[in-house]
């Protein structure tokens, strides 16, 4: 099999999109959500996607078979959500580690299928590495600025339990995404390098910031340049942004990081931005016309979709992408080493 | 480098460039909320060091004291007087290094100005540079590590560096000591660099070498070529050790000559100077005490320099000998009157920069007999003047009170041109937009928008000043019949803010798009984006400082950035409001009832209560205000002008020392002349009534006086009760939950006790005065005669309090206080006053008004939403027991309004009209 690496300086890689939007169809019921294992369990489960790995496992399995089949070339675990701090809002704290495990093995499993299938083009999984529900940089309470509801150590270790079981159960790439707060970023870049470091392995890192309005900020403050420098000491795969905004408006900020980075480039925008209820109108044909600026400037490497996509949205941006070349980059020698 | 490579590849040149055998760029890139990219073209780094507690004596003070908003704005006047890093040191014996680390980090992230620079965490304890790693979001730098601990220790804290995303300072240190040579440079930086870049793999360009900088001319031999070891040294490494950096320390160089500036200036700008050459890139200077080299006397730069490098023998002998016919010289400040001999322009600019309008006429009737139109001299001379005056004030290098006299000097210039101008109707002046203010309705107090006014105009804007008390209707007409660009509201009493929402409401109704601006002491950003800003679709901005405005103004007005800028207030304040109601949630209340159970608890003991010497009402018909004058509480005086920092501390300041004196002289002699022409007017009337608790939260208060023979005729007048309010927030296991009327004892002990009120003024006089002043063009003058009227007041309330203590009450008879003590109120019994935190309640003044007969006695009146008038006035009770003291109330929820409305016999609506900024929000 190819390594990531060759292929994406050979063409421009899909990434799938949105898991929750698709969940959504099934339109599982509190019970669904439950299924036998946890019909007793003291608190509403509703909403717990991540916890759809255990009790719903085929859903998610058939999600990803969508994506890959309408070509997705990487697939993301559904594992958002699947740290002790953010699973404290169920109390599934101690079902983390199965969570991340499951979910890695689920994407694992269709992922193969897919490959058996058409060996000339692999498929891959990434383990999703979400912020958490807490920042390490800003405090919740106006009136007490220089207070923190979580500290860079509780989002270490929390991490680095969510990356061990990802890469237990097999997946190909980590990715820390929708960084609002880089500090929280910064704190799973460093358990991932641990257990790296601990297991003497190469896994490939992404990481995807999220710019979180017209401001051309991070949630915590940075500019799309400071956001790069902040994550700049870990080697990366790729670096880009997804979440947050549609794929017009994320044009500015990755032409602030394209000039500036080494490593590849990244984009899964969501599908516009939402309407007055929080729904996501735009068409495959409108996301994929806007996404069309990105590869005519030639400004990313891997594209997929965020909130509010679908495969058909990942359909109608892979048949576009085909015709593009990618985003001139070559892993230096040393990152090449270091892959 | 990559877009060299591309440029290449896409242009379908045949020979195709293998992108690897091009040298990747290797800069030191560092970041904050922005970027900070040093390449080899970057100008010297300069590292604000005075947040570093060895570096400043006030920031230490400040932090040993806790003082963590004050140490803000010393980082704050860094970044903004353009240091590009901020190096942040909390070593000291007595402090917890680690916990003022965490903390002032902390606050610092939440401040974007200043957190958009990086940061240097300087410690020499791992512990807490480690603590610092982190909470920081941005590339930092660690200031810093060395081989001294060993080769093991020095590997395993530059990996966790690595780790934590930082470039790393290494000292020139090692197991054997500190480098104090050129070879002993060298060789440790050397070792450190390979180290670092072959075992740990760090980029060399995230090194940067500290090469320790020495005391030059110290007298002792063996010191004498400290600074040229340091300057051969950095050429070596910059030379050797590819891509790292070399930082330091200059101040250090020039330690022996500490108390001549003139020399030790020198000697900074000499050393920097070779050691920039030699490839010094970055280090801490402070630009205070920096001279231009070109600039420094040659007879002196002649001695520096072979001091600096070492160039003679007999150097330091000579240099010596030199400095002591400079010391001294710098002070001597000798009024200068060269610069009239300068041509017009840097004449005009000079007056306007400096506040002089002893000339100002002269040289506007010269500009224009110069010019075509008249209108030139104000388009062209007092702008180009008063933008030196914006930018300097922008970048932190000119202080409010001076902006003000800046626009005394421009308004009397304008006021010369006008009559020349209005004889040629066809000019129109360009102003960079038309700002109505206005002091909302009800309140008085107009310091703070005067002073917006006064900067706006300064910064070219034509002010529209409805002046105080100004209804709605008026601004709204107002706006529309001079289609004015923005309007700004002013307000310092509670119940302005909602006026403030009720004008942005209106102002939505009638379809207005242009921008709102909210200002005064009891605004706030909170306030502005959860109630104000929801209220109107277009443009409201919370502005809290003068300096602030202008900015704001600029952004909102500029005609192709406006809309971005409007889009970004609008989601800032729409997530603050999201974040500020989700916080809202987490609080918890006890009702009404079970905060009463946990109220605060004394045991009653009649010899805690001193029965007053002096039952009754008495008046001060007319107080002299001399007296007063010891009384002054001089610290919000200075910060009414935008400078911070304690009284008398203030007047040395390092940033703000030289404005605060200047100021402070001039509040003095105004003071002489309020004395000496009793321009003021100061009255008092108090009372002291027995007085008992009832029903928990209210206090009965007694007038009917035992001896006086009307007894019983009148019942009702005789009785007056106050209602107090409860805190309701839930409090830690042994907190009681408040009220003022915990102070006082409940009437079922059966102990009789006492309670006092009061009104003071101290402002009649001020508005006839200030209008005379604003008359004259003299904005600084009313302004200042404003807020030293405020101060008097204040004193008064003081003064009064005191001669409570020890004469009427008499509880204190032996009572010494020194003003300091005063102003820590160091004494027994509080006076706190309606609409302040303790009972925000502002109708409870009517019952002091009543009581007291308040207007009819000394004339002081109570606007529609409760402001006195006029605004230089205290009104308050008096507490006496020795446990009484201040609280803040917090906020209260629906069952302690509904109770209060009941007990005050009030409507439910007007209780939550008045309890609003209290009121938990649903």
């Amino acid at each position: 099999m190819k390594m990531i690496q060759n292929i994406l300086e050979e063409r421009i890689m899909i990434l799938d999109g949105a898991m929750g939007t698709m969940l959504q169809r099934y339109k599982f019921t509190e019970s669904d959500f439950r299924g036998n294992r946890f019909k007793d369990w003291p608190y509403p489960l509703q909403g717990n996607n991540d916890l759809l790995s255990l009790t719903q496992p085929e859903a998610i399995a058939e999600v990803h078979a969508k994506y890959f089949e309408a070509g997705a070339d990487i697939v993301e675990t559904n594992t958002f959500s699947s740290t002790s701090i953010a699973m404290a809002d169920y109390h599934m704290e101690d079902l983390v580690y199965e969570l991340n495990f499951e979910s890695a093995k689920i994407a694992k499993r269709v992922a193969r299928e897919f490959t058996q299938r058409e060996p000339n083009k692999p498929r891959f999984v990434v383990g999703s590495i979400g912020p958490t529900n807490k920042t390490a940089s800003m405090s919740p309470d106006v009136n007490d600025p220089g207070f923190r509801a979580v500290s860079f150590e509780a989002l270490r270790l929390a991490y680095k339990q969510q990356v061990e079981a990802l890469l237990d159960g097999g997946v190909d790439i980590l990715m820390v995404e929708t960084v609002f707060d880089t500090l929280n970023a910064k704190a799973a870049l460093f358990a991932i390098e641990e257990v790296k470091q601990a297991r003497n392995i190469q896994t490939p890192v992404m990481v995807s910031g999220t710019i979180t309005d017209a401001s051309g900020r991070t949630l915590s403050g940075q500019t799309a340049e400071a956001f790069l420098i902040s994550v700049g000491h870990i080697p990366l795969l790729s670096v880009g942004f997804n979440c947050a905004l549609g794929a017009k408006q994320l044009v500015p900020h990755l032409d602030a990081i394209a000039d500036r980075t080494e490593a590849a480039v990244s984009a899964h925008p969501n599908a516009g931005l939402p309407n007055a209820f929080g729904d996501y109108d735009q068409t495959p044909d409108q996301m994929a016309e806007q996404i069309k600026e990105y590869l005519d400037r030639g400004l990313v490497n891997i594209i997929g979709g965020c909130c509010g996509s679908t495969p058909e949205h990942i359909r109608a941006i892979a048949e576009l992408t085909k015709d593009y070349k990618p985003r001139k980059f070559i892993f230096s020698d040393i990152e090449r080493v270091q892959l | 480098m990559k877009n060299v490579a591309n440029i290449q590849l896409n242009s379908g040149n045949e020979q195709e460039i293998d992108i690897n055998s091009l040298p990747k760029p290797r800069f030191l890139k560092l970041s904050g909320l922005e970027p900070l990219v040093i390449t080899p073209e970057s100008n010297f780094i300069n590292v604000g060091e005075r947040t570093n507690v060895a570096g400043s004596k006030k920031f230490l003070r400040l932090i040993k004291e806790e003082q963590y908003e004050e140490a803000l704005e010393i980082a704050r006047h860094q970044v903004e007087g353009g240091a590009q890093i901020i190096d942040i040191n909390m070593d000291d014996g007595l402090i917890d290094g680690k916990q003022a680390m965490i903390r002032f980090l902390n606050l610092i992230m939440a401040e974007p100005d200043i957190a958009r620079v990086p940061i240097m965490i300087d410690s020499s304890k791992w512990e807490i540079i480690e603590a610092g790693l982190q909470l920081v979001q941005g590339k930092c730098v660690v200031n810093s590590i060395s081989l001294k601990e060993g080769e093991e220790e020095f590997i395993r804290q530059a990996k966790l560096i690595r780790l934590y995303g930082a470039a790393v300072i290494i000292m020139a240190f090692d197991e054997k000591g500190q480098a104090d040579n050129y070879e002993r440079r060298i060789e440790i930086a050397k070792r450190s660099y390979d180290i670092l870049v072959n075992k740990v793999n760090f980029p060399p360009e995230d090194i940067i070498f500290d090469l320790n900088i020495f005391p030059v001319a110290t007298g002792m031999e063996e010191h004498n070529r400290n600074s040229v070891d340091f300057i051969e040294a950095t050429t070596w490494v910059r030379k050797n050790l590819p891509h790292c950096h070399v930082s330091g320390g200059v101040s250090n160089v020039s330690f022996s000559f500490r108390g001549n500036t003139p020399v030790r200036e020198a000697m900074h700008s000499v050393f920097l100077y070779h050691a920039i050459q030699a490839g010094m890139n970055m280090g801490i200077v402070n630009p205070a005490i920096l001279e231009v080299y070109d600039d420094i006397p040659k007879d002196l730069l002649e001695r520096v320099e072979d001091v600096i490098l070492n160039r003679r023998d007999d150097a330091t002998e000579r240099l010596l000998e030199f400095a002591e016919t400079v010391v001294g010289k710098a002070k001597e400040k000798i009024s200068d009157d060269s610069w009239r001999k300068d041509p017009l322009q840097e004449r005009i600019t000079r007056a306007l920069v400096k506040g002089i309008d002893q000339y100002i006429v002269a040289d506007v009737e010269e500009a224009r007999l110069a010019v075509n139109k008249p209108i030139e001299v104000i388009e062209g001379h007092l702008m180009n003047g008063m933008n030196v005056v914006g930018d300097l004030f922008g970048s932190g290098k000119m202080f409010l009170p001076q902006v003000v006299k800046s626009a005394r000097v421009m308004k009397k210039a304008v006021a010369y041109l006008l009559p020349f101008i209005e004889e040629d109707k066809n000019n129109v002046r360009q102003t960079a937009g038309k700002i109505l203010m206005a002091t909302v309705k009800g309140d008085v107090h107009d310091i703070g928008k005067n002073i917006v006014s006064v900067v706006l105009a300064c910064n070219n804007y034509e002010i529209i000043d409805l002046g105080v008390m100004v209804p709605p209707e008026k601004i709204i007409q107002k706006a529309r019949e001079e289609q004015v660009d923005v309007i700004g509201l002013s307000g310092l009493i509670t119940p302005s803010l909602d006026e403030m929402v009720h004008l942005a409401k209106e102002m939505e109704r009638q379809g207005f798009k242009i921008p709102l601006l909210i200002g005064g002491a009891t605004t706030s950003r909170a306030h502005t984006a959860v109630k104000i800003d929801p209220q109107y679709s277009a443009s409201v901005v919370h502005v809290n400082d003068a300096s602030r405005a202008v900015t704001v103004l600029s952004d909102l007005l500029q005609e192709d950035s406006a809309d971005t800028y409007k889009a970004l207030v609008k989601t800032d304040y729409s997530s603050f409001r999201e974040k500020f109601i989700n916080r809202g949630k987490q609080k918890e209340y006890l009702s009404l009832k079970d905060a009463r159970k946990n109220k605060f608890h004394i045991d009653w003991d009649v010899s805690d209560i001193a029965k007053p010497s002096k039952l009754g009402i008495e008046v001060i018909g007319e107080m002299n205000l001399q007296l007063l004058e010891e009384f002054i509480d001089w610290t919000p005086f200075f910060r009414s002008w935008d400078l911070h920092g304690k009284y008398p501390d203030i007047l040395n300041d390092e940033i703000v020392g030289e404005q605060a004196s200047e100021l402070y002289k001039d509040a003095r002699a105004m003071l002489k002349k309020i004395f000496e022409e009793k321009l003021l007017t100061a009255k008092a009337v108090f009372g002291l009534f027995p007085a008992n608790t009832i029903n928990d939260d209210d206090i009965e208060v007694i007038t009917q006086l035992e001896n006086t023979d009307i007894a019983g005729e009148n019942e009702e007048n005789n009785h007056y009760v106050f209602r107090t309010l409860r805190q309701q927030s839930r409090k830690r296991q042994g907190i009681p939950n408040i009220a003022l009327a915990d102070f006082i004892a409940p009437k079922e002990t059966g102990i009789q006790d006492y309670i006092g009120c009061f009104c003071v003024t101290a402002g009649f006089g001020t508005s006839e005065l200030a209008e005379t002043y604003e008359k004259d063009l003299d904005d600084y003058s009313a302004i200042m005669i404003k807020a030293l009227a405020d101060r008097l007041a204040e004193a008064f309330a003081e003064y009064l309090h005191k001669e409570v203590r020890i004469k009427y009450w008499g509880y204190a008879k032996k009572e010494q206080l020194s003003n300091e003590n005063l102003i820590r109120e160091k004494y027994r019994g509080i006076r706190p006053a309606p609409g302040y935190p303790a009972c925000p309640d502002h109708t409870e003044k009517l019952t002091i008004w009543e009581l007291l007969d308040v207007q009819n006695q000394i004339g002081v009146k109570l606007t529609d939403n409760l402001a006195m008038y006029p605004a230089a006035s205290v009104s308050g009770y008096y507490f006496a027991h020795p446990k009484a003291k201040y609280f803040g109330l917090g906020k209260i929820t629906k069952d302690q309004i509904a109770d209060y409305a009941m007990r005050k016999e009030i409507e439910l609506d007007n209780a939550r009209k008045w309890l609003a900024p209290n009121m938990v929000d649903d």
